[in-house]
Parts: C-alpha cells; structure tokens; sequence
C-alpha cells in the first residue's frame, strides 16, 4: 500500500484559451491536512472538481487512495467526501432531514456514524428540527462538513469550506478539521484566505492554475529572504502612495491597518526612510521589522511569476 | 433500495413543501379544466337577443316563444322601430335582433310567405354564424310543424345524425385535449424544473460524488411525479364526468393503464429535457415551447390535422399527444376496448422506450 492518499500527476485542465490547471503533480501523504491557498479564479475548485471525479483533465492523472479518478470512479465516490464552494444542502428540508437524506445515499445510517460526526454536529443539533435554509452560514457550514463526513470517508475535500462564515465560526472549523485528522481522515481543503495557512500541515500556493510554491507553512516562511517592515502613520492611503513612489522601494502592501514594505537595500536605514517620509508631511511615523507571514510569501512569488513572465515576453 | 426510498421521500418532501409547485401540480389543472369547460366553448347558451315586432300577431309571438323557450336564447328586450336596432347592438349586450315585417300573419295566410330579418352581431363571426344559424333552425322547425296540418307538395327533409357525440358537445372535444396537455406539462415540465433545480443550486455535485447510481437519481425523480400526476388524471377524469358529463363507456381500468402510459412517456420527455437544461428556467422554456405549444397546435386538440398542410400533419404525427387522444376518445366516447387502440398504444409504448434509452445515455455521470 502506498503511503500516500492522493497522487496528481501532470494535471492538466483549460476553459478555452483559459489554463485552469496547469501541469500540477502533488502528493498528499496519508492523514494529512493538505492547504490549497490560493484567490478567487486560481484553479482551486477545478482541481478540486477534478479529484473528486466531477471533471475529466485534458491530460495527467490522479489517484485517489490508489483509484484512478477517471477509470475508477465509482469506488472514489464511495470513500471521499465532498463539500462544495456553496453548501449544498437542500434548503427546504431539516437539519436533520438533510444529515438522514445523505446518511442513507451512502447506504448508512446517522447513528452508525454518530461518533464521527458528534463534534460537528453538536453544534447544530439543538437546532435540528429547522428548515436548513434558516440557519446560520456557520451552521449552514457545520451541516453541510457533517453531511460530507456522515459516510465515514477516507478522503475529504472541502472547497472553501470558510467563505462566508464569521470568524468565530472559522476558528471552530479549523478546530474540527484538525480533530478529524486524529481519525486518520486525509482531508484536502482549499481556502482564499491565508492566514488559514498556517494551520495546515503542507500547502500549495496557487495562481493561474499553477502551483507556486508547495511545502510546510514553516519552511514558506523560512524561505523568505527579505526583511519586511511595518510602517504605520496618521494616513494609510497617502502613506502607500508615498512609498510606492520611493525610489528604494522595492514592494509596498496594505496589511489591515500597516503597511508592509520591503527596501531595494539589504542595509536599510530606517532613519532615512522616516526622514524621507516626513518631507512628505506624514506624521505619527512608526516602523518595525517585522518576520514574514503567509501572504508577504504569497505576493513576492506573485511578483516572481510575473517578472518572469514579463520576461519571457521580452525575450 | 433504501437510497432510492429515502430519495423518493425528499423529492416529496420538496414537493408538498413548496407551496408553488403544489399550485402548479393542482390548481392549474382544476382551473384549467373548469375554464376550457366553461368559457372557450363554440355551444350557445343565453344569448341576449332583441326583437322588433312590427307585426305583433300570434304566428309572431308564437315563433318567438319558441325562440326564446329553446335555452339558447334569452329576450334581454322589444324594440320599437328599425331606428333603434343600432342602438341595441351598439350598448354591446344584444348579438342579435330578430325583425318581423308587417302584417306577417296576414302575409303568411295570402302569399304563404312572409319574411323575417335576423340581423347579427358579425364582430364574432363565428358565433354571428352559429347563432343565425341556430334561429333560422328553430323558425324552420317551426314552419314544419304548422305545414304538417296543411296540405304540402312533396319534399325532401334531410335528416342528420352526429353519432358518438349526439348533440355535438365540446367537452368531448376539449377533456381529452385538455388532459394530454396538462399531464404533458405537468409531468414533463415540473420533472425537468425539479432535475435542473439540482444543478443550479449545487446538490447535484453532491449527489454524482456519491454511490447513487444514476438510473436511482432519475427513478427517485420521476416516483413522485408518476404518484401525483396519476391522481391528477383521476382528478380530471371525475371533473369531466361530474361537472361536464363526459362519460367513460369503454373500461375505466383500461383507460388508466393508458394513462399511465402516457405520464411515463411525459416523464421520459421531462428527464431529457433535463439533460439538456442546466437551469430551472432554460428547463421551463425548454418544455413550454418543446412541448405544450405543439400538444395544444398538433394534436388535433383544437385544429383537426387532417386540415393541416402535408408537411405539417407529418410533423403532427410524431407528437405523442395525438395518439393519446386518439386512444382516449376511443375509450370514453366509443367504448372500444384494446383491440381499436393497440397500434396507438405501441407507438406510445416506442417513444417512451426512445426517450428513456436517449436520456439514459445523455445523463451525465460527471459536471459538464
């Protein structure tokens, strides 16, 4: 038995001119909670759709717990479990009448399964007598992940299980996904959001339909070789027009209420900087190095890829 | 077999949850029924006419009598001179106005003719037509009655005899159309919306990432459409038999199995409409024009086919509709039994077996 759960080799996907998924290869051990981060439109759901046998590739191919995804379709769909983008819940029935409806469509029963669910569906359980469609998107989250789970799968794949949901909702999710992963479920889960990153154990950068950069969230950071710098004043939208405009500047990004930048320089004097940006009239100026998060790495391999593909263009 | 129960029993859920679609699978058939009954209907009953009497003798207000006692016509009022027949049409009540001439039965006894004016409202041609139709039937009725005392010549009377449908009433007509219609867009148009309801929202993503087999999603869609449309028909069998005495001579239980032949081949339409359709609302299109214009235009519901242009009665042929009404007229009107309508049947049979053998290979096991 292989030790891995999901194999993709050289996968590849287009909508016309349009490459959704671009030649990717990925495995995904065992018991893993595997991220795929990446924004809106960068091929995640269709390499989502791919695995769990909705979609055929152009070329490439993928096994999922040594099923071939095309060939072996049928025995794919009796051990993942799929959430979609949109919850797919009917709206009319009951919370209880969706779990029962998806626990029998699996050829089992919510009872059998109870145990795997009870920390999922604990939440909602109070309310199971309601109509779906009046829930909460948390709630509507939390039925529709124990919908996906109530066939016990050995594989799941969420798609973007945490859009549209409060924060509180969110964290509670991440809480669930990682005690599911004690159950030895391998669990795939894709997310535009990237501090949710650091919470999985390995993930993929997506754009384009291609994958960046794959590997723990640690070592992403790690890899990051420029120092990044906080930079706060009274006002935010002229302070980023101010150092996009700087001549050392090398990238400038809104982070919430700072502003992360990064110097040309490897020596960087930040007393010039200040300086600078006092002749701009900024006052309550407040620079600090920061370490790198997530979504610095995610935009510096973005601006990577594109002077590369500027390049290419050139030559 | 428990995945196909349990999937029969959301799609009812989702049926009689839905207050529209409830709407839709019962009112509209009982309010289309009572409408096709009532109000578009060739049949006089109560039409208002005027009579301007210049004669007032008792031959005139004999014919009038008989007229007016027929059902057909009521006396809304006299009129006094020719000035005011414009008037009386004018004020939109009036269709009719009967004129008799001066002295008529004077003129009668004398010459052994007098004359009588009907003058319609022609706006409505058809029924202009029917209605001077019609009085000119009554007078003439009558001038035979009072000529069966005198002595007449030697003539011929034409004698006519509709049979089947003896006073040639248009619920025979209308029921059997109007149930091929509504059990087409019933069945066929409410499957297909609830298939492609599926699709839009998502489940159906669910469902395909699932063990269901898809002959089990199609089956657990159709199970509740069959149930109910079957109580439609009975529905609609009773309204026409109660309200409108359509009888049932050939055997009820044939005429069902019919039936249900008929709402399986419309849910076989319904499921390869939805094969097709990605949204509710291409679905409704889909079967509005693919199907209830060509039931109401082709098949012989309201235009006979056999006055349809060549081209057009061979395209008449391939709408199921027809032959459903062919066998239903059979069996309600003429009382034939299987032996008259087998080759119909077969042919519905066929269809049937067609649509699902297509849709079976169309329906896609993956997202498109």
């Amino acid at each position: 038995m292989s030790k891995h759960s999901i194999i993709i080799s050289n996968i590849s996907k287009s909508y016309g001119n349009i490459k959704a998924v671009d030649d990717i290869s990925l495995n995904v051990k065992k018991g893993e909670l595997f991220g795929l981060i990446g924004s809106d439109g960068a091929g995640k759901t269709t390499l989502l759709r791919i695995l769990t046998t909705l979609l055929l590739s152009d070329s490439g191919n993928a096994q999922i717990e040594n099923f071939d995804v095309k060939n072996n379709y049928k025995n794919i769909r009796q051990i993942v479990g799929y959430m979609p983008g949109r919850f797919s819940l009917y709206e009319d029935l009951s919370v209880e009448e969706n779990l029962n409806f998806f626990a029998s469509i699996f050829n089992t029963t919510v009872a059998q399964n109870y145990d795997l669910i009870k920390d999922v569906y604990s939440y909602i359980e109070p309310f199971k007598k309601r109509r779906a469609g009046q829930l909460s998107g948390g709630m509507k989250q939390k039925l529709a992940l124990s919908c996906a789970l109530i066939h016990k799968p050995k594989v799941l794949f969420l798609d973007e299980p945490t859009t549209g949901v409060d924060a509180v909702s969110r964290k509670e999710f991440w809480g669930m996904l990682k005690n599911l992963q004690k159950k030895d479920i391998t669990i795939m889960v894709s997310t535009p959001y990237m501090d949710e990153a650091g919470l999985c154990d390995r993930i993929s950068l997506m754009q384009n339909g291609k994958f960046m950069e794959t590997d723990t969230p640690e070592n992403i950071i790690n890899k990051f070789q420029k120092q990044i710098y906080s930079i706060k004043s009274k006002n935010k939208q002229k302070l980023i027009k101010d150092l996009r405009k700087y001549k050392q500047t090398y990238s400038a990004n809104i982070f919430g209420q700072a502003i992360h930048y990064i110097d040309k320089r490897n020596n960087i004097k930040i007393d010039e900087l200040k300086n600078h940006l006092k002749s701009e009239n900024h006052i309550d100026i407040e620079i600090k190095a920061v370490k790198p998060n997530i979504e610095d790495c995610f935009i510096e391999l973005m601006k990577k890829e594109q002077s590369a593909v500027t390049n290419q263009l050139k030559n | 077999m428990k995945q196909l129960f349990s999937f029969i029993k959301k799609e009812f859920y989702h049926i009689l949850r839905d207050k529209r679609t409830m709407i839709i699978l019962f009112g509209i058939p009982i309010i289309q029924i009572l409408l096709f009954g009532y109000v578009i209907t060739n049949e006089l009953k109560n039409v208002k006419i005027a009579v301007l009497d210049l004669s007032k003798d008792n031959i005139t207000s004999e014919i009038i009598n008989k007229i007016t006692s027929s059902g057909f016509f009521t006396l809304d009022k006299n009129i006094q001179s020719e000035k005011e027949i414009p008037q009386a049409f004018k004020q939109g009540k009036i269709r009719e106005v009967i004129v008799f001439e001066n002295d008529f039965a004077k003129k009668l006894q004398k010459e052994n003719s007098a004359d009588i004016q009907l003058i319609a409202d022609a706006s409505d041609a058809n029924s202009a037509n029917m209605i001077v139709n019609y009085t000119m039937g009554i007078i003439t009725s009558y001038i035979y009655d009072i000529n069966k005392t005198a002595h007449i010549p030697i003539r011929i009377n034409t004698q006519e005899r509709m049979i089947y449908n003896e006073e040639l009433r248009d619920v025979y007509m209308f029921i059997p159309g109007t149930m091929a219609m509504i059990l087409m867009l019933i069945s066929a148009m409410m499957t297909s919306i609830a298939v492609a309801r599926e699709k839009e929202i998502g489940t159906m993503e669910v469902l395909l990432v699932s063990p269901l087999k898809p002959i089990q999603i199609l089956l657990g869609k159709v199970t509740p459409y069959l149930v109910l449309s079957f109580f439609i028909s009975v529905i609609i069998i009773a309204i026409g038999n109660l309200v409108f005495k359509m009888p049932v001579l050939g055997s009820l239980t044939l005429l069902l199995a019919e039936t249900m032949l008929f709402i399986f081949l419309a849910l076989s339409l319904g499921i390869l409409i939805s094969t097709i359709a990605k949204t509710q609302q291409s679905a409704m299109m889909l079967s509005l024009f693919a199907l209830l214009l060509p039931t109401i235009l082709l098949s012989g519901f309201i235009f006979p086919i056999e006055n349809m242009p060549k081209a057009l009665q061979w395209f008449a042929a391939l709408m199921p509709p027809k032959y459903f009404i062919i066998i239903l007229k059979n069996i309600m009107i003429k009382g034939t039994g299987f032996a008259y309508v087998w080759k119909e049947t077969l042919i519905l049979a066929g269809m049937t077996v067609l649509f699902i053998g297509v849709s079976a290979k169309k329906f896609k096991i993956r997202l498109e």
